[in-house]
């Protein structure tokens, strides 16, 4: 068994040093030089003298970037990707609850730290010495247990202040040995990865690469706007296996660009973050009738993937894709006031097992209140995570995910918490007050705010600084005052039913 | 081209639409931007951009986007 993810690159270097694990256009690896940089990275971070801490890695998304991630767990420490496109203020929140010993920082990225005023020890990857203390990296993994962080990754907090999830070596392997056998990933593999490395959806396809000796082809961000651009580098870089959020498919589907070019090579087509449409995978399907499709369901707190559905019938184009069922040594029920949700009946998405975050950083308040006492079970510690989904059975025993509980969206792959949107519109100075609502079948963030002097650019400008641009707002509605219900709170119903008026 | 610089500044207030002429080669539009903006054009304009349309040409500068605009109202 598997204790440490060290261990696939350690097995994986053996069988296949010089066949490539991970290249972009400008650079690739071996598994060997992989292996080496990790190590030369892991040496490097040794004079730091920490173990189980964080190391903030801030890179461009290059083969460098894993090697370092696997430098911090060389080190005995764990990882956090931080995306450099973020904003100072959402960066700068980070670092203060995750307290980084060390930046790691590339060429590239160096002059977007400077600009953050971060004045605690950054290290440049660049800089790094070929130097490898083999001994002392030994030591380290004599002490390392399965149960310890790898990485931690920010998302969305309601209160403006994003939450880390910590996640353990253990839940990784579970994950990575499931995927790789479920939809039989091997070294033949080539896997097109879209996801940005701070996106948990990305964990798979390093660990897959590692564990199997499959490689990787990190594609340019930018192609994936351009879907005529995007096909043809499928086909020329033989990729067989993809892994993507619905958004960068439905680009595709949605300028029927498939009708044109239709790369021969693919064979494996999965999609993540959030629902795929079905209208959009039923056009993807027509021209792959013979791929394997897959829709996977997970939050971050259940490392990736809790449930899956392999699709196996027809659905129309009105039908929801069931999320299907649990993935390997975990278990998911569906919770209706502490008691089991009956078939046919909706419930809240519970899941137990090893896939379980081990909390989030730094913060035992919102650890205490999302993973809690299994309550169908008093006789002795058990936790579960509650999900904040609300799903129910089909005819089939499959789970169809029907709502969120609360704020929380799932926008072009992203997840968020209108509550940190509306934070920091609230924050800027012309504005009275704000609500934010999710138009799920255009897809837009709707904004309402007051404050007479406030103009839409002005908002968004000042929105740049505080939240990613996959938090702005698609629509701003300017009124008096914010409608509010009898005890005094903004009343979203009403907000939704003047927003669908305006629309017609 | 009134109204596109205006559709242009909501996506992205920051960026100088009448003087930057590489939008997509310099990486100062990235896909958020482009699909948004696909779809408010296809929404004001009445028209439909095909995936042959939607390449980098097309979207370097305010004027290549207004050609583009044009030559799809006239198909």
């Amino acid at each position: 068994m598997i204790r440490n993810v060290l261990e696939y690159l350690e097995q994986t270097t053996t069988r296949f040093p010089d066949k490539v694990a991970f290249a972009t256009e400008k650079q690739s690896y071996t598994f060997a030089q992989l292996q080496q940089r990790a190590k030369q990275i892991g040496t490097a971070l040794l004079r730091f003298g920490v173990k189980r801490a964080p190391i903030a890695v801030m890179t461009e998304k290059t083969p460098d970037m894993v090697a370092a991630f696997l430098g911090c767990v060389y080190s005995g420490n764990f990882y956090t990707p931080i995306d450099v496109t973020m904003p100072k203020e959402r960066i700068l929140s980070i670092f203060e609850t995750l307290q980084p010993v060390v930046l790691l920082i590339d060429e590239k990225s160096q002059k977007q730290t400077d600009a953050l005023g971060y004045t605690k020890e950054r290290l440049l990857l660049e800089d790094i010495p070929q130097v490898i203390e083999q001994d002392a990296l030994l030591q380290i993994r004599k002490t390392a247990i399965d149960t310890d962080p790898l990485y931690a990754l920010f998302t969305s907090g309601s209160t403006g202040v994003p939450k880390g999830v910590v996640i353990s070596h253990q839940a990784v392997v579970n994950l990575t040995e499931w995927y790789a056998e479920t939809f039989s990933i091997t070294e033949q593999e080539i896997i097109g990865n879209q996801a940005p490395f701070y996106f948990d959806s990305s964990v798979k396809d390093i660990y897959a690469v590692l564990k199997t000796g499959a490689r990787m082809e990190i594609i340019p961000k930018q192609l994936f706007s351009f879907p005529v651009k995007l096909l043809p580098y499928l086909e020329e870089k033989q990729i067989n296996y993809i892994d993507w959020v619905p958004s960068a498919l439905c680009i595709i589907a949605n300028t029927n660009a498939l009708e044109k070019i239709c790369p021969a090579t693919l064979k494996k087509i999965m999609f993540v973050g959030e629902a795929m449409p079905t209208k959009q995978f039923n056009y993807w399907r027509k021209y792959y009738p013979d791929a394997l499709f897959a829709n996977i369901y997970g939050p971050t707190e259940t490392t990736v993937d809790c449930t899956y559905y392999i699709i196996d019938r027809e659905f129309a184009d009105d039908e929801p894709l069931p999320i299907g069922h649990a993935c390997r040594n975990t278990d998911i029920f569906l919770l209706k006031d502490n008691r089991l949700a009956e078939e046919g009946e909706a419930g809240e998405v519970c899941v137990r097992g090893r896939c379980l975050a081990l909390g989030y950083y730094n913060n035992p308040q919102k650890t205490e209140e999302a993973f809690i006492q299994n309550p169908l079970n008093p006789y002795y510690p058990e936790k579960i995570y509650k999900t904040g989904d609300i799903a129910k059975y089909n005819a089939y025993g499959e789970i169809i995910f029907l709502a969120r509980k609360d704020n929380q969206i799932k926008h072009m792959g992203h997840r968020i918490e209108l509550g940190e949107i509306e934070t920091a519109v609230q924050s800027i100075d012309l504005i009275e007050n704000c609500a934010c609502i999710y138009d799920t079948d255009s897809q837009k963030i709707v904004l309402f705010y007051s404050g007479a002097e406030a103009t839409q650019a002005y908002i968004l400008k000042k929105l740049r600084d505080k939240v990613p641009k996959y938090m702005f707002p698609n629509v701003m509605m300017q009124m008096e005052t914010l409608p509010q219900t009898l005890n005094g709170k903004i009343d979203r119903l009403q907000l939704r039913e003047y927003y669908v008026q305006e629309n017609q | 081209m009134e109204t596109l610089l205006k559709i242009l500044a909501e996506i992205r207030p920051d960026v100088d639409f009448e003087e930057n002429k590489e939008l997509v080669d310099s990486g100062e539009l990235d896909s958020f931007d482009i699909v948004t903006l696909v779809g408010e054009l296809c929404e004001e304009y009445d028209i439909e951009i095909g995936a042959d349309d939607i390449v980098p040409e097309n979207f370097n500068s305010a004027e290549a986007i207004m050609a583009l605009v044009t030559r799809l109202q006239e198909d």
